[in-house]
């Protein structure tokens, strides 16, 4: 800061601090509520520090699942929000890198009109078109498959602007020199391009990854069987009894199975998701 | 933007944009246009036939009062979400851009719940006031306060607005904070020098340089609001208690899954998108200015 002022620092700190324990509590209280037995969490008086059910409420909802709404163990569904996930990620880079190289790096003609076709995406999630879309996927035979989960969420042009603007900032030199030793558009892509895109594509993963993990309508319309659930619209699954038979020990520790991937993406990856946080909003 | 070196392939370039093109067409625009196909239909009781019926179906959905309220709901809930996420957000942003020696701590603990799905945030947030056995519902009930969300539409309303905000915060903090470090020292220094405190240095050079990121964020934000806040209203409160947490999203999933509506489910998804499209004009306007700025 511009001069050095010691109160200034001491309110920063206690405002911070704050704003962390704002952040956390919610979060907190939840891990204490995975590791009490069922009595003790529904009968409102939860004590503030951690029980001694951790392990048996952890390998029951992981293993086995809940005894009423839903008996679907959640490792399963774990295995299938990372599924849904990557596949998310992964089939939004690659038909984004391909778009974007042949909208930067060739002449044809309706280029423009191909460009304004995949951007328009952007403007509508899918929640405004939910039903429809539904249908398509109904009369495609993909209700309750992952395609059917992953197809329609990697529709949009988000990856394909990224990786538009990125190109544009590689110098034309790289191109006409890579044309002067004889490489055609397939060796300038996988030869010069793509090593130079490895951060954006990483940026955009992390990214896309958080987005197809923490899906919600789209996976609740479309799987119909509990063994194609994902982790996040599994715990509401198990908090629809009457709320004295819901066994809440169990949705927490669900719920923190459900936070830990994503946001152990954001810590151990914290400039990519930084990147690309700040470049897909240009 | 044109790059001056290319490739002058015929074939190639449209090879390239078959997949996201044939993925594009199949699950947005066949889908878009559908929705406004449907919403000039009426299917009779079994699903069988439909006819053409003009405008029926919107002048329907604007004859309910139900959908008013529920515009009312969305405006509502979007303002308090929007306004509260962007205050208590700048507040933090602010202090994280001093210089202290533990601010990227502070950064890092702030961000991480943009990791956290709505939903989970939603179930996070009703656990911690759910009448019977939440950890803070407790305490207001000794305190005198009847708090109960299940049955008032009030207190449901401030339990989606607390856990919608809850998780924009982090967003709303990376980008705050990104917008305060591009704003030069030299000219908070020469402030500083004419004798301006912290304070008047941030509400006279800070904030007015900051306008470009909290015009953006507030587009971004109401957008949030309106799609990405289902699974919290979902997860908390499934719109109710009477309809009091139904915005105009939660709407559309439940008029077309319980009341199977498609007509009227479809022209609401039409005025959605209309709405959508509006507000994303606007954040384009304002991108062009930001380029010169």
């Amino acid at each position: 800061m511009v001069e050095h002022r010691r109160w200034n620092d001491i309110v920063a700190y206690g405002i911070l601090t704050l704003g962390v324990f704002l952040v956390v509590f919610p979060v907190y209280i939840a891990v204490i509520a995975s590791t009490h037995d069922a009595a003790t969490v529904v009968n409102g008086n939860m004590p503030m520090w951690p029980g001694g059910h951790a392990l048996e409420n952890y390998t029951r909802a992981i293993f086995v699942g809940g005894a009423r709404a839903s008996r679907e163990p959640v490792g399963h569904m774990l295995v299938n929000s990372f599924i849904s996930a990557t596949g998310i990620a992964l089939g939004k880079i690659f038909i984004s890198i391909l778009s974007a190289y042949a909208v930067v790096y060739f002449r044809f003609p309706l280029r423009q009109t191909a460009f304004w076709i995949i951007f328009i995406t952007l403007m509508l999630p899918v929640e405004v078109r939910i039903y429809p879309t539904y249908k398509v996927i109904a009369d495609l035979h993909m209700l309750d498959s992952y395609g059917g989960l992953i197809l329609p969420l990697i529709a949009s042009a988000t990856g394909t602007l990224l990786f538009r603007q990125f190109f544009m900032t590689v110098p034309d030199e790289l191109l006409e020199a890579s044309r002067i030793d004889g490489a055609g558009p397939y060796r300038f892509f996988k030869d010069t391009l793509l090593p130079l895109s490895v951060t954006t594509m990483a940026a955009l993963f992390v990214i896309q990854f958080i987005y197809g993990w923490n899906q919600y309508l789209w996976p609740l319309l479309i799987t119909t069987q509990d063994s194609m659930q994902t982790i996040v619209t599994g715990i509401k699954k198990m908090l629809t009894t009457t709320d004295e038979l819901a066994e809440w020990q169990l949705a927490m520790a669900t719920a923190v199975l459900a936070m830990l991937p994503p946001v152990a993406v954001v810590i151990l990856m914290q400039r990519l998701f930084v990147r690309g946080m700040i470049e897909t909003e240009k | 933007m044109e790059k001056h070196a290319f490739f002058g392939n015929k074939l190639l370039p449209y090879l390239l944009l078959v997949p996201q093109l044939a993925i594009t067409l199949v699950f947005f625009y066949w889908p878009a246009s559908q929705a406004v196909r449907q919403s000039f239909l009426r299917e009779d009781a079994f699903g069988l036939s439909s006819e053409f019926v003009g405008l029926e179906n919107y002048q329907a959905l604007f004859a309910q009062p139900e959908y008013y309220k529920t515009m009312a709901t969305t405006v509502v809930f979007s303002s308090l979400v929007a306004a509260l996420s962007l205050a208590i957000a700048l507040l933090f942003a602010t202090q994280a851009d001093k210089n202290l020696k533990a601010a990227p701590v502070f950064k890092v603990m702030m961000i991480w719940p943009y990791a956290v799905a709505p939903a989970v945030a939603g179930v996070l947030w009703l656990f911690m006031f759910h009448p019977t056995l939440g950890t803070l519902a407790r305490p207001m009930r000794l305190m005198g306060f009847n708090w109960n969300p299940l049955l008032s539409g009030s207190h449901a309303m401030a339990l989606v607005v607390m856990a919608a905000v809850w998780k924009q915060i982090a967003y709303n903090f990376l980008f705050f904070l990104a917008g305060l470090q591009s704003i030069p020292r030299s000219v908070l220094e020469a402030g500083a020098i004419d004798g301006a405190g912290p304070l008047r240095r941030f509400w006279t050079i800070t904030f007015p340089l900051l306008s470009p990121t909290t015009f953006f964020l507030l587009v971004v934000n109401v957008v949030y609001v309106f799609f990405d806040t289902f699974g919290i209203i979902d997860a908390v409160t499934s719109g109710g208690p009477a309809g009091s947490t139904t915005t105009m999203v939660y709407k559309v999933y439940a008029d077309g899954r319980l009341g199977g509506d498609l007509g009227g489910s479809a022209a609401q998804s039409v005025v959605l998108m209309a709405i959508v499209i509006a507000m994303t004009a606007i954040q384009f306007r304002y991108v062009e200015r930001k380029v010169q700025y």
